[in-house]
């Protein structure tokens, strides 16, 4: 419920049907009736009836009058949910309640949105635990599944076949070696997405976040009090001792050329929110994930498997390079507010919404450029072409992009849609290296 | 949880097994009266309302002071011919041994109505805190019925002493 002013309330009201009041009679119960009315907007005054005599409360009695409305959605349930309580002393006016509003307050969902709505109520939730000593729960997988981020792990996934693919187009391929880097990578990935969280949670930028969706505003398993902070900060160790100890292991047997890519890997991973750098507090955040989450990841698990340096390698890495970081680019526009609040001073808090829509368009043209231009520099086989046929689904963000730039929730399908395209061009590349590597 | 035969007069029991939001009325700390929008469920005996921890304030007031009222007045959201409106008074408990999954007895009742909840419900991990739930169970104890929806009729009147045995 949101605190408003008597004359919005009132103005509010007309748009009701039917008012309700709502007193306490004279055994102690709340007592309501219901019926038609009329709101004067300059005077603050609400007058409900014909009312019957039995079902009016004393003069002066306090008064809640509601305004309430629904829109049936048969099997479904229902929406358009809002709500306007105007309370007030009770003056009779013949058969007729008046109420000159001295309080309002109410929700409108089409104004801030159920959910919205329901993280600006998370410090009352918290309070309503401590009062009566509970806490929240969710299943573990559930909370593993939150805390890690898990399905972004797809940002991992794709570079690290692609290197794999192209050391299979080489005929270096060893799967014991490719799945050894993977697992490295996904533990630093997910390492990264707790120290992201925790570091949002010191700076606050998380809990200044009231337009959280899944792709945007961090897992939030600290503000909801799923997991402590304690926990997060021993997951986060724990992923990053196994991805060393995995890359040691691989530097050990595959050669020092790996400790160099694993060092710079882990450095901007840490460096990403971590002190003293805070790259993504500089507008560093997408150049840092395209470098780590492209060239770095693809030639890593191709140096794994073939043992030396691959310039194809690279070049196949840069459109899937700046793919991810469109990721990161388009799932910070809700988190913007937040954000700026806190300093991180992202690219879509320095930029227009026009200029950050224009540099979206700019980028997926490169990164499908490259693509195109790849076999013409005889740096790709033909068949990574095929991954051009993601394009309509990046015009498609773009376009939704545009429609909803400042509504969080109806921006979903477009995140949506823009991780897809990063997943889907980068395994269709993929497959083309693939294809190339069975058909010779 | 499954609705049984009702102790309220035949009318009101329709418009609440109808109602898609009644409202609920609790007592603040100040004697003061607070209206909520929520949606009924009522097995016969008692009317049931859930509330997220999210939105706790009115389990506060319940707590506080447990004599309530629901009133049915919306034609559009009760679809229910002829419409009539009913008030009814009562006592509220809040029932929270359980807030992650003690409200789900009420999933029957509740799907009755609003079947797109199980989408929710299966998606909660999206939104934890709104599926961590006390329940509110009403006793009713008074029923005023306006068979016309007509406030300038004096309302029929019907103590209950059923829903109290």
């Amino acid at each position: 419920m949101t605190t408003l002013t008597i004359r919005d309330a009132v103005e509010r009201a007309g748009a009701y049907p039917h008012a309700i009041a709502s007193f306490v009679d004279g055994n102690g119960y709340p007592m309501t009736v219901a019926g038609p009315f009329t709101a004067d907007p300059e005077t603050g005054a609400i007058e409900v009836g014909p009312i019957a005599a039995g079902a009016l409360p004393a003069a002066g009695a306090e008064v809640c009058v509601t305004f309430s409305h629904v829109r049936p959605q048969p099997g479904v349930g229902y929406d358009e949910r809002r709500y306007v309580n105007v309370w007030g002393p009770a003056e009779l006016v013949g058969d007729r309640l008046r109420v000159v509003g001295t309080k309002a307050a109410g929700w409108d969902e089409q104004e801030v949105p159920f959910f919205e709505y329901a993280e600006r109520s998370v410090p009352e939730a918290h309070r309503y635990f401590a009062e009566v000593g509970a806490r929240p729960t969710l299943s573990r997988w559930w909370t593993f599944f939150l805390a890690v981020r898990l399905p972004f792990l797809t940002a991992t996934i794709v570079p690290i076949a692609l290197g794999g693919a192209v050391a299979a187009y080489d005929g270096r391929f060893s799967w014991g070696w490719w799945l050894l880097a993977l697992v490295a990578g996904c533990a630093v990935h997910l390492g990264l997405n707790i120290a992201n969280d925790l570091s949002d949670d010191v700076t606050g930028a998380d809990a200044a976040n009231v337009t959280p969706t899944p792709f945007s505003g961090g897992s939030r398993v600290m503000q909801y009090g799923l997991v402590s902070r304690k926990a997060m900060q021993r997951a986060c160790v724990a992923c990053y001792a196994v991805a060393v100890a995995l890359g040691l292991v691989m530097v050990a047997a595959r050669g020092p050329a790996l400790l160099v890519i694993g060092l710079v890997g882990v450095v901007l991973s840490l460096q990403y929110t971590g002190a003293p750098l805070r790259l993504v507090y500089h507008g560093l955040g997408e150049p840092v994930t395209a470098l780590g989450f492209g060239p770095i990841m693809t030639i890593g698990a191709y140096y794994v498997c073939a043992q030396q340096w691959s310039w194809p390698a690279i070049y196949a890495s840069l459109p899937v390079a700046v793919l991810i970081a469109l990721v990161l680019y388009v799932n910070q526009i809700p988190d913007r507010a937040g954000d700026a609040a806190v300093g991180k001073r992202t690219l879509i808090v320095r930029w227009s919404a026009p200029r950050v829509q224009s540099a979206y368009a700019v980028s997926t043209a490169t990164a499908f450029l490259l693509i195109a231009a790849g076999p013409i520099l005889g740096l790709t086989p033909w068949w990574t072409l095929v991954a051009l046929a993601t394009i309509p689904l990046a015009r498609s963000v773009l376009r939704g992009m545009r429609a909803a730039y400042d509504r969080p929730y109806e921006l979903m399908p477009s995140m949506q849609k823009n991780i897809a395209l990063h997943f889907a061009t980068g395994l269709a590349v993929v497959a083309g290296w693939v294809v190339a590597t069975l058909v010779g | 949880m499954q609705r049984t035969p009702g102790i309220l007069p035949e009318p009101v029991e329709a418009l609440l097994d109808a109602a898609l939001v009644s409202e609920l009325t609790v007592v603040d700390g100040t004697g003061r009266p607070v209206t909520y929008p929520l949606i009924p469920l009522y097995d016969g005996r008692r009317i049931y309302m859930t509330s997220a921890v999210l939105f706790s304030r009115k389990l506060r007031h319940i707590k506080a002071n447990p004599k309530v009222s629901v009133s049915l007045t919306d034609p559009v959201a009760i679809p229910v011919e002829p419409f009539a409106r009913a008030t009814i008074q009562g006592d509220a408990r809040i029932v929270e041994d359980d807030l992650h999954a003690g409200w789900e007895t009420l999933l029957p009742l509740w799907r009755a109505k609003e079947p797109v909840i199980d989408s929710f419900v299966k998606m909660r991990f999206g939104i934890p805190l709104f599926f961590e739930r006390s329940i509110i169970e009403i006793t009713p104890r008074r029923v005023l019925l306006w068979p016309g929806a007509d406030a300038a009729e004096e309302p029929q009147v019907f103590e209950l002493e059923e829903a109290g045995r």
